[in-house]
């Protein structure tokens, strides 16, 4: 089973969405930032919407096909849809959300379907209450278990965690994962959450302005980018000016210089010539802190500078540390208290040689 | 108390709450998920017996179900006998005339309705009708309720349009409003409030139902 999406639609004078990909059965993760075209690319494989061009196969069935005017209705298509805000049947209990696509099978096969799967999705106490009287991770269980009892080719998922805590969206990505392992249909799965990407994704595909920038595992799409946009939606606090010193290709590595001054950084060899200007994109929290210059240690990056300005966001603590350009560093309160960090104080900061990840300048 | 002629209004506004019913809720339905460019033009005629004088209205429906008119002959060769000035021609113009009441509470209750509830129903494979049986009706129950609701009373009232189509025929088509106008006319002023207040109440008592269904207390119904 697989799912074939060559689209193109113009959803504003500026905007296009123009994407082809074949997806295998399994977790595809579609991300990107918002108004990247994620829901739109969803839209269009269910059916909701027409693409202005293209052509869409489940499983080798032409949903769509503008060439040969196809459209397929939704109803027909066999997709399950959860929906950002997951629109249950407000006026319907969990059992008859659940049951709702089986209405052709006769009551006591579809009662038989929607106890199985409300018990592998822990909701079976709950299925005679309305979705008002219930908690967000459990309507999201209802949600999925609505969409999933029908037994679809392809299986669309919109944002549909973004709404929960760490610890809900975690067992339901287990459950997902279970319930795939058996019915191995593709899963677009739509999200801008970097964690979510890791713990579902086989496959990531990068969508920005309505393109594909990128298409690959998780990690070398989201941390490993080789273009600046894509560092920035991954999340990286720092993008420094950099050129390129010297390629150490049996090592593996190369220097860089940071521009402006001379502080260099070992990061992992990539296909930049020396003397070449690039940027280097750090995590915040892939940097350590230390009071005292380190020694004998594995990192190869040991850079001095001071603390310019310390602020507190919940349970991070936020440091700019001046190394000669300004760098974001996250730490926690207890090391906060523990190494006497303020401002003005001289510190060493520590990053790891793979925490360094070059990307083109342009 | 002219009991025949309350009868009859009362026969009159069940009859036509039951045809807008059945006309107005798909009228209802097209006008709000239609996509068509022109709707608006749909939505004005629709709307038209709200601000056109009954006299106006009368007059036309009067002219259309007429002996010379189309729908008057066909009539005429079907039954036996002419349609103007009988409860049929009533029927006929008060439906016409109510439209809007019936149309507008039930609109604006299916407007109310979440899209994406209807794009829910169709991806689990589930078709626009049983769609609109199973998720758009039970949401919009109220609106329908008020619609009958409004579309009653409005009929138990009307007066231009009866008395220009049906005039005033003891039992046939004589309906309350011109019984009073009937008593005023012969000073039989205690008969004319009898029939006046019982008119009065039975309004106050539909629109605060209405109201009560809708809870949307400055939303002064019909909603436009």
């Amino acid at each position: 089973m697989s799912l074939e999406v060559r689209v193109r639609s113009r959803l504003s004078p500026r905007f296009q969405l123009d994407v082809a990909f074949t997806a295998a059965p399994g977790t595809t993760i579609v991300f990107g930032a918002s108004g990247s075209g994620k829901t739109t690319l969803l839209r269009l494989v269910a059916g909701l919407q027409s693409p202005d061009e293209g052509r869409i196969a489940i499983d080798g069935r032409v949903v769509a096909d503008t060439g040969a005017r196809v459209h397929v209705a939704p109803p027909e298509r066999r997709v399950g849809f959860v929906f950002q805000h997951l629109a249950l049947f407000p006026h319907l209990t969990a059992a008859e959300n659940i049951g709702y696509g089986l209405s052709r099978l006769p009551a006591s096969e579809r009662d038989a379907r929607t106890r199985a799967i409300a018990a592998s999705f822990g909701i079976a106490h709950l299925l005679g209450n309305r979705p008002a009287a219930i908690s967000g991770g459990e309507r999201q269980r209802v949600g999925l278990a609505r969409a999933l009892v029908t037994d679809p080719d392809v299986l669309l998922l919109d944002e549909p965690l973004s709404a929960l805590d760490h610890e809900t969206q975690s067992r339901i990505i287990a459950d997902l994962r279970t319930w795939n392992d058996r019915r191995r249909i593709p899963i677009l799965y739509v999200t801008h959450s970097q964690r979510e990407a890791f713990a579902l994704g086989e496959r990531v595909l990068l969508l920005r302005g309505g393109a594909i920038a990128a298409d690959g595992t998780p990690d070398t799409v989201l941390n490993a980018p080789s273009q600046e946009s894509v560092a920035q939606l991954a999340g990286f606090e720092n993008l420094l000016d950099a050129v390129v010193i010297e390629r150490r290709p049996d090592a593996g590595v190369m220097v860089v210089r940071l521009a402006g001054i001379a502080v260099d950084l070992e990061t992992p060899l990539m296909s930049f010539e020396a003397g070449q200007r690039i940027r280097v994109a750090i995590r915040a929290g892939d940097i350590m802190v230390a009071a005292e210059h380190p020694r004998a240690l594995s990192a190869r990056n040991i850079v001095g500078g001071t603390i310019g300005a310390l602020s507190r966001q919940g349970a991070i603590v936020r440091l700019e540390v001046s190394v000669g350009v300004p760098i974001e560093v996250h730490v926690t309160p207890t090391a906060t208290a523990a190494l006497n960090l303020q401002t003005g104080r001289a510190v060493w900061l520590v990053i790891k040689t793979h925490s360094c990840h070059p990307v083109s300048a342009v | 108390m002219d009991w025949t002629a309350i009868a009859l209004s009362v026969r009159l506004a069940a009859i036509v709450s039951a045809i807008l019913l059945v006309i107005g809720v798909p009228i209802a339905y097209w006008l709000t998920f239609s996509s068509w460019r022109w709707r608006f033009l749909f939505e004005s005629i629709v709307a038209l017996p709200l601000v056109l004088p009954p006299t106006v209205l009368g007059f036309y429906v009067l002219l259309a179900l007429g002996s010379r008119s189309p729908i008057g002959r066909a009539w005429e060769r079907w039954t036996g006998h002419g349609l103007a000035f009988t409860f049929e021609a009533l029927v006929v113009a008060s439906v016409i005339y109510s439209l809007p009441f019936a149309v507008q509470p039930v609109a604006a209750s299916f407007a109310q309705i979440d899209r994406t509830l209807l794009e829910a129903s169709a991806t689990l494979g589930v078709g626009r009708l049983r769609t609109f049986l199973r998720v758009v009706l039970p949401l919009s129950i109220d609106g329908v309720l008020a619609g009958v609701v409004l579309t009653f009373a409005h009929t138990i009232g009307e007066f231009g349009v009866v008395l220009m189509v049906g005039g005033n025929l003891p039992g046939i088509t004589r309906t309350v409003s011109i019984s009073i106008y009937d008593s005023v006319q012969a000073f039989d002023f205690a008969a004319a409030n009898r029939t006046a207040l019982l008119l009065l109440v039975f309004s106050f008592a539909s629109l605060a139902s209405v109201y009560a269904l809708l809870r949307k207390p400055w939303a002064v119904a019909p909603l436009s």
